[in-house]
């Protein structure tokens, strides 16, 4: 599902952003992808959706090698991954349900099954009476609903959430953790960046952590999974 | 295409402010280049009206046949550069002299013998009334036996000819100036309407649009607004021909075609100048 080999990145004025990164995640898993502010989490992040350019080494996503991707063929991993941030990114002159509609618009959807597969999505996230809110009528856990919503339209194979509770208070958190999990149980693969170790070690999935760029700790290779909520 | 449709006239309704001083940017910008347009077509009008009294006249010897002359005519107006040739006999020249000077009225009635030859006026086509078809018209006409002598006003021409290249060299140079200012004018605004939207582009890009699909509604309302200006400049510039004509000089306006060619350069800036900015923007990000 998705694949790092032995992957290095370099930005052209800040050093080594990852240092030799390798694992593998499997359909299906949830991961918590750990480490302090800087450690490299956005950037495995970036580099599988091809935000940024791999420096050398491989990485495969949904049968996607990134690292040869031509720009033309960004958009088509893109369809295939759900993609949340700590700050939504949700167009604030767009109603909930015009916001994931937008997902489906820009991928060439038939306009006709859009209205049923928006709702579908946001009754899923909870917010189906909210549809024709705007974005600074909701609440923060609300708009990142709508946010996780918009990622899930296109029925990705993977959600890559970074830091989506940043920004959030403890309650909302928790809601909006639980619904990660939920769509993790119905079969998408999630992988979240987070510091917040409450929530890691509340749920028994596999935890990778990074210390400036390097990979330091991988729950399956380095523990039983039972004990992985302690890094 | 629907969607693009639908993106590009969102944009309009959603920042009516910065649509609305795009517009009017591109409207004026394109208005001082239709002033300088408009200058330019009077004074190539005030040109042609002075190049049309260009003529050359062939001085006939005395006692030619005037079934010669006549066939010589026909020769004459066969000429590709000829727009019509007449035939001026003798006594035609006399009559029009008396009514022409009158200071000489006297004189001319109380000549025993008609001093004024005959001759063929020429008038040239539009296109080579310069000097150089004017020399060889001229140098042809020397070559028929029975003409005597040519006239055409060698330095009269000549300075004709000096004038129209520098209204010529004036007017690209200027109109060049202007058009390219109009260009980097309309395309700052057009960039500002893309940096408004740069953050809707980056989430346009996440959700995996393809660069097609985020171009398309920039280039719609790229060239919507450029037609939009185009055709405001021509309201102004026709606003401008109207004062002009009552306070100042009788002038001319614009043809359709040119105006046609000034609006579709508005639309053209538009059209492009967003498929550069967007072209830029999406390589960057």
């Amino acid at each position: 599902m998705i694949k790092f080999t032995n992957v290095f990145k370099a930005f052209p004025k800040g050093g080594l952003a990852l240092k030799d990164v390798s694992f593998h995640i499997a359909k299906g898993e949830f991961v918590f992808l750990t480490g302090h502010s800087g450690a490299g989490k956005s950037t495995v992040l970036k580099l599988v959706f091809a935000e940024e350019p791999v420096t050398s080494g491989e990485v495969r996503v949904s049968g996607f090698n990134v690292a040869e991707l031509r720009r033309k063929d960004v958009p088509m991993l893109r369809r295939r991954l759900g993609i949340v941030f700590q700050d939504f990114r949700l167009l604030e002159d767009r109603s909930a349900e015009e916001n994931v509609a937008f997902a489906l618009e820009v991928t060439g959807a038939r306009r006709s099954t859009i209205p049923a597969r928006v709702m579908r999505v946001l009754t899923q996230v909870g917010l189906a009476a909210k549809a024709q809110a705007y974005p600074r009528e909701l609440s923060g856990g609300e708009q990142q609903r709508v946010a996780i919503a918009r990622a899930l339209v296109n029925e990705p194979t993977v959600l890559l959430a970074d830091e989506p509770t940043g920004n959030l208070d403890e309650r909302a958190t928790r809601g909006v953790f639980q619904l990660l999990r939920d769509i993790n149980a119905s079969g998408t693969a999630v992988l979240m960046a987070t510091h917040d170790l409450d929530l890691v070690r509340q749920a028994p999935y596999r935890v990778i952590e990074l210390q400036e760029g390097a990979l330091v700790y991988d729950s399956v290779v380095d523990e039983p999974r039972d004990q992985a909520a302690s890094p | 295409m629907n969607l693009t449709i639908r993106e590009a006239l969102l944009t309009f309704r959603r920042a009516p402010l910065l649509s609305a001083l795009s517009v009017t940017t591109i409207a004026f910008s394109l208005f001082v280049v239709g002033l300088f347009g408009l200058v330019a077509v009077n004074l190539q009008d005030a040109l042609r009206g002075v190049a049309e009294r260009v003529e050359i006249v062939a001085y006939l010897l005395p006692g030619t046949p005037i079934e010669t002359i006549t066939l010589a005519e026909k020769d004459i107006e066969a000429f590709p550069e000829v727009q019509s040739a007449v035939y001026v006999s003798e006594d035609s020249a006399l009559t029009r002299a008396r009514g022409e000077l009158v200071e000489f009225r006297d004189v001319l009635q109380e000549l025993e013998r008609n001093p004024l030859p005959a001759s063929i006026e020429l008038k040239l086509r539009p296109r080579f009334r310069d000097a150089q078809h004017v020399n060889e018209v001229a140098d042809r006409l020397r070559g028929f036996g029975f003409v005597d002598d040519v006239r055409f006003g060698r330095d009269w021409v000549e300075k004709l000819d000096r004038l129209r290249q520098v209204a010529a060299a004036v007017g690209l140079v200027v109109g060049a100036a202007f058009a390219v200012v109009a260009i980097i004018i309309i395309g700052t605004t057009i960039r500002m309407a893309v940096l408004q939207r740069s953050r809707e582009i980056a989430i346009m890009r996440l959700v995996g649009a393809t660069d097609g699909f985020i171009r398309r509604p920039f280039l719609l309302q790229g060239a919507i607004k450029g037609l939009l200006g185009g055709l405001v400049a021509m309201g102004l510039a026709y606003g401008a021909y109207t004062l002009i004509n009552r306070w100042l000089i009788q002038a001319a306006f614009f043809s359709k075609e040119q105006a046609v060619a000034i609006v579709g350069f508005g639309t053209l800036i538009g059209l492009f100048g967003s498929a550069a900015s967007v072209g830029r923007h999406l390589r960057r990000v």
